[in-house]
């Protein structure tokens, strides 16, 4: 059996479709016979990717003039249900993704099903699947409500591959008056300047916690993620504390990384944090802690403190 | 300046968690206040504060009537709380909660503003804040870092993935603050003493005029089907520092051709 229509929202990062966007989608067209995107903004420059990752159509709101998207993208989506029909409504948990996703499911009272990091069909219903309590367990849920189906996948939930298609076709999302509720403005962008690659897409992350100690030591983390052309990471405990912006943060409520090697530095392994990265391909540990729990995970654990070995690991680094 | 903050009480993040049979969450033992929610109870007794006026107001959604997280709140300084505890409401998924928190909000009188955390640190859904703007249809901005009030707007930074963005609205609006926006203060003892006696207003869904038959398990929507252990991910080597521990890890990263 397969659903004969999945809709995808397309995040747009900077003119470009997230990868969160093409996982969902390679997904999306192994469970429906057709697959269509909508997003807020233009479609300019989208559809060739959209199409060769299996979207048919890309429905476009346009230029939405400044306003925040999440009310204005969900009042539209709402008003096309009916006539569009989709069984499935699939977002990317992120800040746009779960604005709209939200706002649909009031419009339409339907539920809405986050965090999940699979989906499956059983038979014409569909079934997602949620991690609990740190990714030990694994919850799965069926949806009872009827179509459409809504649900907020994480990043790095599937692989993106593409299908060959063509590019997809361009269609209007119309959007209608949403009143006060519509009104909040984005005044003003504001973007961090960072260098080297990206915390999800990096193919090594470095990341530190509290056992640094204090902040300015963080500058470790820093030059040994640029020495090993990866992206440094933290833990939320250090994220809190305030010695690293909130971008950095690694785990259930920061970013998921899944690159070849995961570096923990001076991080015990709160489950908040192994949520985000124990699917990294090779995790090293190092803490000054033998009990620490992240050395339940770890391929390679070093009991010692980070002070002395980080120190010796960046000049080893530098000398090659 | 009067603020309504939406808190969740949660079973203790450092005991294992724990499903009854019928995969609803253990919530047995002692309950308290969610640590991300802190974050907006403080935002809002700052936000108060600076106006020089007003109060803030608590809402929250309980199954069995538990109040000792609400008291941590009042403790730092809220004035009151909407507690909403009945038995139909186990089972209730994010929209059920919104639309008993959207509720339970309707009968605080003149609010300015809503604050919520982004998300609760025990069902992580992050989408209940926007899901109550939309059932008051009101204006919502989340994510929020940093919260200001003036002339009748909110002005919000908002995470975004690329940094963060302005974002004003009118008021009465609804803002969902991230962990880490402020620094919650600890409650005094006078604090402590004080909200013992403030006061809890303990209602039903009846109460608030909500069919029991369309939230909790009745009204749903979904249905959970299983709940397995997921893969293990096993232990590899562990090596205590003799002071050469960094030449296993070159010699590792080599193995693996990162260098």
């Amino acid at each position: 059996m397969a659903l004969s229509k999945i809709w995808v929202h397309v995040e747009v990062n900077e003119g470009t479709v997230a990868p969160i966007t093409l996982e969902i989608l390679s997904k999306a067209r192994t469970l429906a016979d057709t697959v269509e995107a909508f997003v807020g903004g233009s479609a300019d420059g989208l559809a060739d990717v959209l199409g060769a990752h299996g979207a048919t159509k890309v429905f476009a709101t346009g230029d939405l003039g400044g306003v925040l998207q999440g009310v204005h993208v969900a009042a539209a989506v709402a008003a096309a249900v009916e006539a569009e029909a989709p069984d499935a409504i699939f977002f990317g948990t992120t800040y746009d993704g779960r604005d709209i996703a939200a706002r649909l499911s009031v419009k339409l009272d339907k539920p809405v099903i986050s965090n999940n990091t699979g989906v499956e069909l059983d038979g014409d219903a569909l079934k997602v699947s949620t991690e609990i309590f740190g990714g030990t367990q694994i919850v799965t849920t069926k949806f009872a409500a009827g179509s459409p189906a809504i649900a907020l996948f994480r990043p790095k939930s599937f692989v993106a591959e593409e299908a060959g298609g063509g590019a997809a076709e361009v269609a209007e999302l119309a959007t209608g008056d949403t009143g006060n509720a519509g009104s909040a403005t984005v005044l003003d962008r504001h973007v961090e300047e960072t260098s080297g690659p990206k915390l999800d897409e990096a193919a090594v992350v470095v990341a530190g916690g509290r056992g640094l100690g204090e902040s300015d030591k963080f500058d470790m983390i820093e030059q040994l993620a640029k020495l090993l052309k990866g992206a440094p990471g933290a833990s939320r405990a250090i994220v809190d504390a305030g010695w690293v912006p909130y971008s950095y943060q690694v785990g259930q409520t920061g970013k998921v990384v899944k690159p070849t090697v995961y570096i923990a530095a001076g991080i015990s392994g709160a489950t908040q944090h192994m949520v985000g990265m124990k699917g990294s391909k090779n995790i090293v540990a190092i803490n000054k802690d033998e009990e620490a729990p992240i050395f339940g995970i770890a391929d390679l654990g070093i009991v010692g403190d980070v002070h002395k070995v980080l120190p010796k690991l960046i000049e080893a680094l530098q000398a090659r | 300046m009067n603020v309504v903050v939406c808190v969740k009480q949660i079973p203790d993040p450092a005991d294992p968690g724990a499903l009854n049979p019928d995969h609803t969450l253990k919530r047995d033992g002692k309950l308290i206040l969610d640590e991300s929610d802190t974050y907006g109870v403080e935002m809002a007794l700052q936000l108060v504060d600076k106006a020089g006026e007003g109060e803030v107001t608590l809402v929250s959604m309980a199954p069995n009537g538990e109040v000792a997280g609400l008291r941590q709140a009042l403790a730092m300084g809220a004035a009151k709380a909407v507690l909403v505890s009945d038995d139909a409401l186990a089972g209730a998924g994010a929209l059920d909660t919104a639309k008993v928190l959207a509720a339970a909000i309707g009968t605080v009188d003149g609010y300015d503003l809503v604050l919520a955390g982004v998300e609760s640190s025990d069902g992580y859904t992050g989408v209940v804040p926007e899901q109550i703007a939309g059932l008051l249809d009101l204006p919502s901005v989340g994510f929020a870092k940093s919260v200001d009030i003036a002339d009748g707007k909110v002005k919000v930074q908002r995470q975004t993935e690329a940094g963060y963005d302005e974002v004003e609205a009118p008021l009465p609006a609804v803002v969902s603050v991230t962990a880490g926006v402020v620094e919650p203060r600890y409650p005094s003892f006078k604090g402590i003493m004080a909200a013992k006696s403030k006061p809890v207003d303990t209602k039903t869904v009846a109460d608030l005029g909500i069919d029991a038959s369309v939230v909790g398990w009745a009204g749903a929507g979904q249905e959970i089907v299983d709940v397995a252990a997921a893969p293990e991910r096993e232990a590899g080597q562990k090596v205590v520092d003799e002071g050469d521990a960094h030449e296993q890890i070159v010699a590792f990263l080599d193995g693996l051709k990162v260098l």
